[in-house]
């Protein structure tokens, strides 16, 4: 496949919010489920495990005209939740057998109350990760949170979640985000190969494929992309921080790129990266899944760092291992995890004089002008100034 | 109902009473670090106040300094503080008016200077911004930080696996800090008696509460409840002042209704109760007489109010048990209000409608606080559903004196009065 082939499936994946491919999975096999998420985490390998297909729910985006879902809320609460009920209402995600609320923020959290009153017949379930880090104590309240959720998925399965499917399905997993690492290692050393906008699609394709495509889908365009010709810029690097869960249009993407701006990591959908080492495939699977979360997951907002030394590592790591010389700091507006962080983590990069940028966006927002001059004055300064 | 503009504000002696409390935990607070007793900084909902006592450890509450502020008209400027150091304009004001209240060297609402902490115990309880909150403070100083991590109730009930988390934190995280913090020994009966003394204060506050089941009620269970719920919701719970604040309370109320009196307002006796209705959320502090003169000017009591809820929720039979200290510290933690489903929300909001006879609901929602606010249309349509009663909308905020805009407020709330009087809401007062 070109890589021209491949993006165009991603996009029209991105572009389908009637989640046609999921109709298709299920269609393709009597008796199978799908069960949705919303952003940050939820363990996908269980769903997986259940013979299910994982959907990704991440809001309307730009494309959806929402008429019932701001009926649902104030004015400043941010986006995704009143397009995702707009999606739940108008009947998009009828496909879906269940949703997952991941403990993200309050307005995640009571969605999923929310969800419960509207969408009686569906399974639904707030998916609590714990805040402390202690195998012992926060690991015990874990794993029976993952049993809990296993159990569950079973009986809606009709047959229980074995260990080995358990352990199948985490390895497949691995295996995902060793393709999705190989990619962004790959972006990182050649951006003007695989730009962002290319790569957001291939992630968010993840939302929706089964975990063995998806995990080929990488691997193909990290080839095709290796096989273009493409110009290379002088633009600056820079990481994206804050992109997490309400996410930006896919036109503040390219705008960004367009301004002479480089995109080597970033946070979007962090489900895909949230456990950063393989997770064992032998041993007890919840308790491994269960440490994986609790000692090598990424750091965001929506967690609690214990050590105050600590807050911003993550992010500082980020810059210094895909040689970015800036962050550009996009917040969904009223987004209380990512705009209460920005200002610690704007500390932490002051401390270590990394130069940053900060606007806010939502997941509609249409006018880009601003965010386009700002972004370019941003990589101007970098490469005009820096040392 | 209109009443000539007031000589001065009138106080049961039981506010007198909570004043001079206050006032004395301020002046406690100002003076810790000098003498040497130590601090915590910590959050209202799921506080474990007796269990800091144990260790002499004064409380200092966040979000106490922000109300007070807000109730003293300086919050305003320390948002703005706030703002001009880098919080955005869209997070919640309670953070900022604390965050602005330290860049400006941290002076109390009452004049006095607040103190360090020595410790921040996060009860990470049904609000997120709490995590944040004391991630920022804790930039500022370097103190230990405690998180307390208090599971949702998402499915409206408390589970063994949420308890057993909360009790192996409190058992092997909170107290071992909290005594290396102090350098005092953890004695679980000195736990205990300060819970005996809780359960005697929750008594008396729940028998307040539904004293509003009369008719007229003798409280106002959201404006004047703010003051009722002050002790037990902060840093007194399970103090002999507290047990007896809530004491002499009662004998007012008692008196009160033996009179067949209202509540008592700012400007005096209430007159003649014409609404009742409960309330959904918190309420505005920056104008909160003006606020509540909006109710009492059209004869509108609150008999019930979520907000008298969001310390700990007393009135379906929870108590500080001493005879199980620990595992009713995490019941008490896991059982506050913003803690709740929002079906579980809307099942006691509708329960407060049935048993206080209430004629509607009316929901003020916060643009701070996520956490409550985050729903509440929905909580709307189905209490109006359920329970045949019409409810109102309004929006404010909790500190934040820009998003109090009286003129609309007071429009929407005349309207409702007239459609519930349209429907002959209270005819039988």
């Amino acid at each position: 496949m070109t890589v021209q082939e491949i993006v165009d499936r991603c996009q029209a994946l991105y572009d389908d919010l009637h989640f046609n491919v999921v109709k298709e999975w299920k269609a393709a096999e009597p008796g199978r489920k799908a069960i949705g998420y919303l952003p940050i985490y939820v363990p996908r390998e269980i769903i997986h495990a259940a013979g299910m297909l994982p959907v990704g729910i991440l809001g309307g985006g730009d494309q959806l005209e929402v008429i019932h879902g701001d009926a649902y809320y104030q004015s400043y609460i941010c986006r995704i939740p009143r397009s995702t009920i707009e999606l739940g209402l108008t009947g998009r995600l009828d496909s879906l057998d269940g949703m997952l609320f991941p403990s993200i923020c309050d307005v995640i959290r009571n969605l999923s109350g929310m969800w419960q009153l509207l969408f009686k017949d569906k399974y639904v379930r707030y998916f609590d990760v714990p805040q402390t880090y202690d195998d012992n104590i926060a690991g015990t309240f874990y794993i029976h949170e993952l049993q809990s959720l296993r159990d569950d998925l079973g009986e809606l399965a009709g047959r229980p979640i074995t260990d080995d499917d358990l352990r199948r399905s985490i390895a497949l997993y691995n295996d995902n985000r060793k393709a999705l690492a190989d990619l962004y290692q790959f972006r990182a050393g050649q951006p003007w190969q695989a730009p962002t906008s290319e790569i957001y699609l291939l992630l968010r394709a993840g939302m929706v494929l089964p975990v063995e495509e998806h995990s080929q889908l990488l691997r193909d365009y990290v080839a095709a992309a290796g096989r273009e010709e493409r110009p290379r810029r002088d633009n600056c690097r820079v990481v994206i921080n804050g992109v997490f869960c309400e996410q930006p249009p896919l036109g503040l993407i390219k705008s960004l790129e367009m301004a002479g701006c480089y995109v080597v990591d970033d946070d979007f959908l962090l489900v895909t990266r949230w456990l950063l080492d393989d997770v064992p495939t032998t041993g007890e699977p919840m308790e491994n899944l269960s440490k994986a979360f609790l000692h090598h997951s990424a750091a965001t907002s929506a967690k609690f760092e214990p050590d105050k030394a600590d807050k911003g590592k993550f992010l500082i790591e980020q810059v210094r291992n895909s040689g970015a010389e800036g962050v550009i700091f996009a917040a969904p507006s009223f987004c209380d995890p990512a705009l209460l962080d920005r200002p610690m983590l704007q500390e932490a990069l002051n401390r270590d004089d990394i130069p940053f940028t900060a606007f806010k966006y939502a997941e509609n927002t249409g006018q880009l002008q601003a965010i386009r001059e700002q972004a370019g004055t941003f990589a101007d300064s970098i490469k005009l100034w820096s040392a | 109902m209109s009443k000539a503009a007031p000589q001065e504000v009138i106080k049961e002696p039981s506010m007198l009473k909570q004043k001079e409390m206050i006032d004395a935990n301020f002046k406690s607070l100002s003076t810790a670090n000098e003498e040497g007793r130590k601090v915590s900084s910590t959050f209202v909902p799921g506080n474990l106040n007796e269990l800091l006592m144990c260790f002499d450890i004064t409380r200092n509450f966040p979000e106490i300094n922000a109300l007070q502020n807000g109730m003293r008209k300086k919050s305003g400027r320390l948002i703005m503080e706030a703002e001009r150091h880098g919080q955005s304009e869209d997070v919640c004001t309670y953070v900022k008016s604390d965050l602005g209240m330290m860049l400006q060297g941290n002076i109390g609402p009452t004049g006095d200077k607040l103190p360090d902490p020595d410790v921040l115990l996060l009860s990470y309880t049904g609000c997120f911004t709490f995590m944040k909150w004391f991630e920022l403070v804790r930039e500022k100083y370097d103190c230990e930080t405690i998180m307390l991590h208090v599971p949702y109730q998402a499915d409206g009930k408390i589970t063994p696996n949420m308890r057993d988390y909360v009790v192996k934190q409190l058992k092997e995280d909170v107290i071992p800090t909290l005594e290396r913090v102090s350098g005092i020994k953890f004695d679980i009966d000195r736990l205990r008696q300060y819970m005996r003394e809780s359960a005697k204060a929750e008594d008396d506050l729940v028998w307040i509460l539904q004293s509003a089941k009369n008719r007229p009620s003798p409280i106002d269970a959201f404006f004047g409840g703010v003051y009722y719920i002050g002790p037990i919701f902060t840093a007194f719970r399970g103090t002999e002042a507290a047990t007896e604040y809530y004491r002499t309370l009662r004998g007012e109320i008692q008196q009160r209704l033996a009179n067949g009196q209202g509540p008592v307002t700012p400007e005096g006796d209430f007159g003649k109760e014409r609404f009742r209705l409960v309330v959904e959320g918190t309420p505005n502090y920056t104008n909160f007489r003006e606020f509540w003169k909006m109710f009492y000017d059209e004869g509108a009591v609150v008999v019930a109010s979520s907000y008298t809820k969001v310390g700990g929720v007393y009135d379906f039979g929870f108590r500080h048990d001493p005879d199980n200290p620990i595992e009713s510290l995490a019941d008490y933690c896991l059982g506050c209000y913003t803690n709740l489903s929002l079906p579980a929300r809307i099942k006691m909001l509708c329960s407060y409608i049935d048993d206080y006879q209430a004629d509607g609901l009316v929901i003020n929602s916060v643009k701070s606080c996520n956490s409550f606010s985050a729903g509440q249309l929905l909580m709307l349509r189905e209490i109006e559903k359920r329970t045949g009663k019409p409810g109102a909308f309004i929006e404010t905020d909790l500190v934040d004196p820009r998003y109090f805009s009286a003129a609309n407020v007071k429009n929407r709330l005349e309207s409702y009065f007239q459609m519930l009087q349209q429907k002959g809401a209270n005819q039988a007062a």
